[in-house]
């Protein structure tokens, strides 16, 4: 309130470039969609025999799952476009998608571990599966913070496409590792489960048609539009920083 | 000297660390065999300019040309040009002197025999023929400063960009470093160089840039100055005072 | 215009194997810090026999990772502190044989150290981990975690508390070569038929190669900033 006395410097803001429409509809789309399949999941889809109620927890994780996988391939694409284009905006959707996808894994993870209580009577196991998705959550965690460890722009966009590509990896593990270690205990819904898997249930028609919907949802629509919102915020969010700096050392 | 198209060629120059702008478009040409000594407060982006010049580092903005070839993209053809000496040694601690310049003949892809001459002839003329077999990491700063020298112009390179080069020197090894500049100049090579200390400008370089706040605030000839007329000069751009 | 790439490389080596015949800086951290590793391990695991004898290829793997990580800080630090990397980069050099050059250099340091590690553990833990096959798949391994090691350190030698981020960036990265290399391992120990653990084997060697043609095709980018 002290700075009355002063000449207050012209003001100068970062115009905000409109929405496009593209994604307002998008944005739309996603909304109704996500209300509509967890609608889906809670009202229509039937209640499972054996595990009850907590077995709608899987409308979301297994969707979520998959909305992480797409996220953290964006990351793979727009690194790779980066890396050739040069063009930031790659760069932007490349970090965008790792939020995103970071927060996709967290939720597979929690919802995970809730369905767990009840079935397996724990909330946590050291089954190979588990461990692997944990260890893919860890990777995109110290992805950004290695992001945030680079100072230099042009090398931390850089640096961050190269990570990004060789960090997939762990997803990859991740979908891939029922195959490679077949003893673990967590259920496969598409295919044949492991033999040991405990809390399998039967795909009936209802559960299809209650999984595929939101499937598609969380592998498609969901991480688009977020990451399309992510990306664009960091752009405005780069904009501004520039133009602070560039009033501080005027 | 003038009609000839300048060897190296810098349009609008940005380069930004993190958010910070460190150059602000900046633009100049400097001729072939043209000395030009690079003049400002610490922090105005010296250093940086010298780095994008060798092509160790990419501009934000802006085009810089060595001999025609755009850099850091075909700098790969330019290379073997381009001597640096850094603020940093740039040196393996290690390896002897002689090891270490045997290092970098080896890189620049002299042959067994040329590296043998080039590496006794560059290490007499900064006055360590004798230490040749010591390891670097024994050197004293100025020792150093004066092997990193050493290695800079093992190549022969048509563009020295010296950052700070007399930084730790004695008197000694200092008048040795002007003979190896006067000589380069004899040579008809490029020289561009930085210095805190404005009084040996005029006597090295007929040019000065200076820089100040990321942009060119000077571009004169300063041959003729005297340094305390410089110095003036340079506290005038740089609105602070200037070591003589 | 370019050096010969051969030559570079060659350059690279020789002048990491002289520095450290010299100094044996790296080795002598790597092999103390496994040793150690191998006793400690000896130590926690002792109070079931069992448990320990089922552990060994972890142990190794473990090992052989954690070493090797300050293998590739302490030798890529050599060239980040004075700022070498940036004399490299001057010459005349493609950028891939910059990073061949260190990733055999560091190739042939954490091999030193494996190839000192089996003998030993073969002596503490009683078991023999000196046979053929299991000698391929340490090769093939190290090989592995060379490749990816050199490229991430090249990649977090310019970030804040780098020594922390190797270990961070690199162990994810690693796991499907840590993996591969440990079911192999353990197969191998316990003398099963091969086509129980040869898969095991091929899916080492497939992911090396893929990380060896990411790291190579990657690397000028790394290098180039």
């Amino acid at each position: 309130m002290t700075t009355k006395t002063k000449v207050m410097p012209t003001r100068q803001t970062v115009e905000a470039t409109p929405m496009p429409r593209a994604l307002q509809l998008l944005t739309i789309v996603t909304l109704v969609g996500f209300c509509f399949t967890l609608a889906l999941g809670l009202f229509v889809a039937g209640t499972d025999i054996q595990q009850g109620e907590i077995q709608r927890i899987f409308y979301i994780h297994m969707p979520s799952f998959f909305g992480a996988f797409t996220a953290f391939g964006l990351t793979v694409v727009g690194g790779i476009l980066y890396l050739w284009r040069k063009n930031e905006q790659w760069d932007r959707i490349a970090g965008a998608g790792v939020e995103v996808g970071l927060a996709f894994a967290l939720i597979n993870l929690v919802t995970g571990a809730i369905w767990a209580r009840p079935i397996w009577n724990t909330w946590w196991t050291w089954d190979p599966r588990l461990t692997s998705a944990a260890i893919m959550a860890l990777t995109y965690a110290a992805y950004l913070m290695l992001r945030a460890g680079i100072e230099d722009e042009a090398r931390k966009r850089t640096f961050m496409s190269v990570y990004g590509i060789f960090a997939f990896t762990s997803v990859l593990v991740t979908l891939f590792i029922i195959r490679v270690v077949p003893e673990t205990i967590h259920p496969v819904i598409v295919g044949a489960s492991p033999q040991n898997a405990q809390g399998s249930f039967e795909a009936t028609s209802g559960v299809v048609m209650a999984l595929v919907p939101s499937l598609l949802l969380w592998l498609t629509l969901m991480p688009i539009t977020l990451i399309w919102h992510r990306s664009r915020i960091e752009g405005r969010l780069e904009a501004v920083n520039r133009l602070k700096l560039q009033i501080l050392s005027e | 000297m003038s009609d000839e198209t300048p060897i190296i060629e810098v349009e609008n120059l940005s380069k930004t660390f993190g958010l910070l702008p460190v150059l602000r478009s900046v633009s100049f040409g400097v001729a072939r065999g043209e000395t030009v000594v690079l003049l400002g407060q610490n922090g105005s982006g010296k250093s940086t300019l010298l780095r994008l010049l060798a092509g160790l580092s990419k501009p934000t903005a802006g085009v810089i040309r060595i001999g025609g070839w755009q850099m850091p993209k075909e700098a790969m053809a330019v290379r073997r040009q381009i001597g640096l000496v850094s603020h940093q040694p740039l040196l393996y601690g290690n390896l002897s002197a002689r090891e270490n310049l045997d290092f970098f003949g080896k890189l620049y892809g002299m042959a067994k025999g040329e590296r043998g001459e080039r590496i006794g002839a560059v290490l007499d003329q900064v006055g360590l023929a004798k230490r040749a077999d010591s390891l670097a990491r024994d050197f004293s700063r100025g020792m150093q400063q004066r092997l990193s020298i050493a290695r800079a112009t093992l190549h022969q390179p048509e563009i020295l960009l010296l950052d700070e080069p007399f930084t730790g020197l004695d008197q000694a090894a200092a008048e040795r470093l002007e003979d190896l500049v006067l000589s380069a100049q004899r040579e008809e090579r490029t020289l561009i160089m930085t210095t805190h200390q404005l009084g040996r400008a005029p006597a090295l370089a007929g040019r000065a840039l200076i820089l100040a706040r990321g942009q060119i605030a000077f571009d004169g000839q300063i041959a003729t100055m005297s340094a305390a007329s410089l110095s003036e000069l340079y506290a005038g751009v740089c609105g602070g005072a200037a070591v003589a | 215009m370019k050096t010969p790439f051969r030559t570079a490389v060659l350059a690279i080596v020789s002048k990491d194997l002289r520095a450290e015949i010299r100094s044996r800086e790296l080795l002598s951290v790597m092999a103390i810090f496994a040793f150690l590793c191998i006793l400690v391990f000896s130590f926690a695991l002792e109070l079931d026999r069992v448990a320990r004898e089922e552990a060994i290829s972890g142990v190794l793997w473990v090992t052989l990772v954690f070493a090797s990580l300050l293998g590739f800080n302490r030798s890529l630090a050599q060239e980040g502190d004075q700022g070498n990397l940036d004399a490299m980069l001057l010459a005349p050099v493609s950028r891939p044989a910059i990073f061949l050059g260190k990733l055999l250099s560091n190739y042939l340091f954490t091999l030193i150290v494996a190839l000192v590690i089996l003998p030993l553990m073969t002596v503490i833990y009683n078991s023999n981990l000196l046979k053929g096959w299991l000698i391929v798949t340490t090769l093939l391994g190290v090989f592995g975690f060379s490749a990816i090691g050199t490229l991430l350190a090249m990649l977090t030698l310019h970030t804040r508390s780098r020594e922390a981020m190797l270990p961070i960036a690199m162990l994810p990265v690693a796991l499907p070569l840590l993996l591969t290399a440990v079911r192999a391992t353990t197969n191998i120990l316990n003398d099963n038929p091969a086509r129980e653990w040869l898969v095991w084997l091929q899916l080492l060697a497939a992911v090396t190669v893929i990380y060896l043609t990411l790291c190579w095709l990657l690397s000028g980018f790394v290098l180039e900033e």
